[in-house]
């Protein structure tokens, strides 16, 4: 069994899910053009994968096995209506911003991923710590998108503006590709300091 | 981005395929389709079985929210229900083509089970619920996005059997360089979005 430091630095680092597996991008990547809608988008996502986890953990040994995918996804989409509840009535502005992405963390599959891999066969809390540290080592990558995006999008961080005024904007940080091109060169940059260390280990 | 809901049917549909892709321009399905496209022929299978997928639960979705879900006032229930809707739908359809044709259950059946976790037909299903389309406008737009991923997914599984073998730098390749590649994908794709545009 490994410890709780152990689980930390694997899944924030050596075994992120973005880097290693390119998991659960989908609901997330959308909203990656405004820091604000990625910090809750992703603590919408860790909350949830904690949640799940726990959860599925403490009924392990109630699940049958032959329909235990139907009932983790049930038990994920339980947390993600609480999400989704909890955004409309508090920040309503910003669940209208993030639209059906919330609905989305369904189907993100770092969430079923942590279940099979994980919840399944460990002890409820270092479970839900491993939710949780996925759920860092996710928001972790989605945050330096997100941060260069607003930044040279729209010259601003959390909706304030930093850049000087006459900066000019770059559009394509605003639209699509530049979400893809910015995860490929992220993963580009955590994989060849992985690589390195790995050499020198 | 705030256009209005466009009615005609034909730029609804090409705006689905084209310039709001639900790949490159909505990021739904990411995750099927970086790990399939390594292979084209089962990148079609499986392109083929998410368009047949997404037409009909975006028309089984589309029935249960409004004469289900809206009448009970349990719109707040939708995530679980569509999901159910989309398990169960997999699953028959997988029982009706296993019984039906083995040829087609050997093409298609095996991808079957993986798109119940796609998102991209979950996220059809919540379009459909946000942007309040009808019935027709649902259909055509589950066919529409389920053929624009289908040609995203062909054409990144052709560009990747050459960057498969192209001298890329260690730490870029795998999913490094694809990422990159769908990004200039989605640039080209966005070339069309003078034409039209989908909210």
């Amino acid at each position: 069994m490994s410890s709780p430091g152990q689980i930390l630095k694997e899944n924030v680092w050596t075994n992120n899910p973005i880097f290693m597996q390119v998991l659960g991008i989908c609901s997330a990547l959308a909203v990656t053009n405004l820091l604000t809608n990625t910090v809750i988008m992703t603590l919408g996502v860790t909350f949830t994968t904690a949640m799940s986890s726990l959860t599925v953990s403490l009924l392990r040994n109630y699940i049958p096995r032959k329909i235990r995918m139907i009932v983790q996804t049930l038990i994920i989409a339980f947390y993600v209506i609480i999400v989704d509840i909890l955004l409309r009535a508090y920040l309503p502005d910003i669940s209208r911003q993030l639209g059906p992405y919330v609905g989305l963390i369904i189907t993100n599959c770092i969430i079923m991923g942590r279940m099979e891999a994980f919840a399944q066969s460990n002890p409820p809390l270092l479970s839900a710590w491993d939710g949780i540290t996925s759920g860092i080592g996710y928001m972790a990558v989605l945050m330096t998108i997100a941060v260069i995006r607003e930044l040279l999008g729209f010259g601003s961080l959390f909706g304030i503006r930093i850049m000087p005024a006459n900066f000019i904007p770059w559009t394509i940080m605003v639209s699509a590709p530049s979400a893809f091109f910015l995860l490929g060169i992220v993963i580009w940059i955590g994989k060849t300091i992985m690589n390195r260390e790995g050499a020198a280990a | 981005m705030n256009a209005t809901p466009l009615l005609n049917p034909f730029s609804l549909f090409f705006a689905s395929i084209f310039t709001s892709n639900i790949l490159l321009a909505n990021f739904l399905g990411m995750c099927s389709f970086i790990s399939i496209s390594k292979d084209s022929k089962s990148s079609n299978g499986l392109g083929f079985a998410v368009t047949v997928v997404l037409v009909i639960t975006s028309a089984v979705n589309w029935a249960v929210l409004h004469y289900v879900l809206i009448p009970l006032q349990l719109e707040y229930l939708r995530y679980i229900v569509f999901i159910i809707t989309i398990a169960a739908t997999v699953q028959i359809l997988e029982m009706i083509i296993d019984r039906v044709s083995q040829a087609l259950y050997m093409s298609l059946g095996i991808f079957l089970p993986l798109i119940t976790v796609n998102c991209a037909i979950l996220g059809v299903s919540l379009f459909i619920d946000i942007r309040t389309y009808s019935f027709t406008q649902s259909v055509i737009f589950g066919l529409g996005s389920g053929l624009g991923w289908w040609l995203a997914i062909m054409a990144l599984s052709a560009i990747r059997k050459k960057t498969d073998k192209a001298p890329v730098p260690a730490g870029l390749k795998g999913p490094g360089i694809t990422m990159i590649t769908i990004g200039f994908m989605a640039m080209a794709f966005m070339g069309f979005s003078g034409m039209l545009q989908v909210q």
